[in-house]
């Protein structure tokens, strides 16, 4: 029987780093559904998880793999699921509920090429904007783009961290090619992982209101059979949990559920960067592109083009401040992904017309060179 | 209407949420019967409240989780089995209700249930089938009769009804029955049974829907009990394929699956976890 965190040097893909990374972080429950690329990760965890007192299942499609999650968050356990992009448009709905009952769960996205069933087993990050605002309604959510196994492994851990943090659902978007990817993945000792868990309810059971929000906007949650007796629905709701079918609770709510987002950006957002403090061009990338796009920036250099590499770690929120700020000062953005524009246009509206912005894209199946990212950085600028 | 005048006491107070009254539910429904039967139930039997949750899907009989005073979840259309299947297999202490509609347990949500039951994942599902979506404005369901008129069939329903116990006992269920809101003490008995029942238990309880239903189909409240009364005959143990809803022939009500078997949190930890771990849990 293996313990809960794998320490030790190992040679893993990115689907099982992610699972790894999942236990690692505590998370005990698993809803699945097989789906080509992100199946190795259903596949790796339904073996550990009851060895480590956890429970894995396999649903009978992802809505109710996305209902189970959100069912067992509820019941206090750190919950997952993993599936790709037919998958993750099935579990839009109940992520929508995750969001408006501030349910903490993590979705992880190994991104294949669409639309409709695509190329099943070629990878591309053509869900990003899905990821943003798939889910009807207005809303927040943190998204994740992990650029190798062992940066999926601490991320994953990560996007836990985050949702028991914020009380919301973190997405992982990861593409086919990391989930499918082999590389050295070091685990540390349990004592030396960072986890935490979610703010709990205190005090009088009788007067707990489950959505008074605390200090950082974020209520402190009454999990089931805890005694609380707490009514917790998608319907618009009062502090009390009770449905309030007004226009100012709306707007309470609202203003709730997207400010414990925005009101903590510094401590959300994270990005990297290379060779970015004298850069006059900056790709800006994430995920498997963000890999051929630093190899684009060491050639630029070489040929005394300075360019340097601003990485997305977080891609939502996405750091448009840092944009901004990169935009006053230098010549112009090249944005690489596998998709036809979709993060470019945040770079574009971030940057705020200060500075041009330009797409190095692909519809996906393949990835983007370092040759391509080149030819198009020196036309452009 | 005025909320509860707190010093008439009702003897299910304790377990409703008395400042959420007065309840959507229109006059004449019968929704509210089959949810105090349920509450009746949930304390007759004994069970432990504190550890009990209702799970609840989306529709008028949807809104059931909103009114009881333990904890409960209204989910999304449909999903209120997956939701309650997480709730239970990550806490199995829990005891787990779901309270939901015909239409969201059996059209949008059909598939989960039958997977609910095939599993045998040890939830009480307990289904008020109006024969209709009551929430929309009355719209055709799974489980509307051939020919009857709804808003999206204006001239009859041109597709029959599921038998929703035959496909409980067909998928696995554990404990299936089904009864009318007329029949008060039967139903919260069977409800009683069927949270005692280790596994997974259906209710079927028919109820009038007579502002949406009733009225395309003359058929006020008063003539549903009628029907409730008249047509149908209690039958317990009748084949689960004798079970379908005609009121012209008559309708059979009763108990008609009551089993043990493994419930898929037995099976799993037989099968899945390491035997060391199962005994070390046993001696604790
Ligand atoms: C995904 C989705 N589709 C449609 C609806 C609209 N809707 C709300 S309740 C309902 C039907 C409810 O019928 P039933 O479960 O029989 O409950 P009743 O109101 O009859 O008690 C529908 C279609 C919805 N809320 N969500
Ligand atoms: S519409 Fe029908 S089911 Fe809904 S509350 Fe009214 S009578 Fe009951
Ligand atoms: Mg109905």
């Amino acid at each position: 029987m293996k313990p809960a965190v794998l320490t030790g040097a190992h040679f893993m893909t990115g689907d099982v780093a992610c699972a790894e990374g999942a236990l690692a972080a505590g998370c005990r429950f698993f809803g699945g559904y097989p789906i080509t690329p992100a199946t190795e990760i259903a596949e790796h965890i339904s073996g550990r998880l009851p060895q480590v007192g956890g429970t894995f299942i396999q649903m009978e499609d992802e809505i109710a793999a996305m209902a189970s999650i959100v069912g067992a968050s509820c019941a206090g356990v750190k919950s997952m699921t993993a599936t790709s992009g037919p998958g993750l448009s099935l579990m839009l709905e109940n992520i929508g509920l995750a969001v408006c009952t501030e349910t903490p769960c993590v979705v992880v996205n190994v991104q294949r090429a669409g639309p409709s069933t695509g190329l099943p087993t070629l990878g591309a990050q053509g869900d990003m904007m899905q990821a943003r605002w798939g889910s009807h309604g207005h809303y927040e959510i943190i998204a994740l783009a992990p650029a190798s196994p062992q940066e999926i492994f601490y991320q994953t851990i990560e996007a836990f961290n985050l949702s028991e943090t914020y009380r919301v659902p973190v997405l992982i978007m990861t593409d086919e090619m990391i989930g499918h990817l082999s590389e050295r993945v070091v685990i540390p000792e349990a004592k030396a992982i960072h986890t935490v868990s979610r703010p709990k309810a205190r005090g009088r059971k009788d007067r707990f209101k489950p959505f008074a929000p605390g200090p950082n906007g974020v209520a402190p949650m009454a999990i089931a059979g805890e005694g609380y007796h707490i009514h917790v629905t998608g319907l618009t709701h009062d502090e009390r949990g009770y449905p309030d079918m007004t226009v100012e609770g709306q707007e309470v709510m609202m203003s709730r559920i997207v400010g414990k987002i925005r009101n903590n950006l510094k401590d959300i957002i994270r990005t990297d960067s290379y060779l970015l403090d004298d850069a006059e061009i900056v790709i800006v990338s994430y995920g498997v592109s963000s890999r051929t796009s630093l190899a684009a920036v060491d050639e630029a250099r070489a040929q005394g083009i300075k360019a340097g590499l601003f990485r997305l770690i977080t891609v939502w929120p996405f750091p448009e401040e840092e944009i901004r700020k990169l935009a006053a000062r230098v010549k112009g953005f090249v944005t690489v992904e596998l998709n036809l524009g979709q993060i470019h246009l945040e770079v574009e509206r971030s940057a705020g017309g200060l500075a041009p912005c330009v797409l190095v894209g692909h519809a996906g199946g393949t990835i983007i060179t370092p040759d391509r990212v080149l030819k198009t950085l020196k036309e452009a600028f | 209407m005025t909320p509860t005048n707190k010093s008439i006491n009702h003897p299910l107070d304790d377990l409703l949420r008395t400042d959420r009254i007065p309840h959507i539910w229109c006059p004449g429904c019968g929704i509210g019967t089959a949810f105090a039967a349920c509450l009746t139930a949930m304390k007759a039997s004994g069970i432990d409240l504190e550890k009990t949750v209702m799970v609840s899907g989306i529709g008028c009989s949807g809104r059931g989780a909103g009114y009881v005073m333990l904890d409960s979840y209204h989910t999304t259309h449909g999903r209120a089995i997956p939701f309650a299947t997480g709730l239970k297999l990550a806490n199995p202490e829990l005891n787990v209700v779901v309270f939901s509609g015909d239409g969201d347990l059996f059209a949008i949500g059909g598939n989960h249930f039958i997977h609910g039951a095939r599993r045998n994942v040890d939830i009480t599902v307990v289904c008020v089938n109006n024969l209709n979506y009551g929430m929309t404005g009355g719209q055709v369901a799974a489980t509307t009769p051939l020919g009857a008129k709804t808003t999206t069939t204006p001239v009859g329903n041109p597709d029959g009804p599921f038998n929703l116990p035959l496909m409980a006992y067909a998928a696995g269920a554990s404990y299936v029955s089904r009864w009318t809101i007329l029949h008060t003490r039967d139903m919260t008995e069977s409800i009683k049974d069927a949270l005692l029942n280790r596994g997974f238990a259906f209710v079927e309880v028919l109820s009038p829907c007579p502002v949406n239903f009733g009225r395309r189909n003359k058929e006020k409240a008063l003539d549903s009990l009628r029907l409730y009364q008249e047509k149908t005959i209690i039958k317990n143990d009748a084949h689960p394929s004798e079970l379908d809803i005609d009121f012209e022939r008559g309708v059979t009500l009763g108990k008609f699956v009551d089993i043990e078997r493994p419930t898929c949190i037995d099976r799993y930890d037989a099968t899945c976890r390491p035997p060391e771990m199962l005994e070390e849990e046993k001696a604790a």
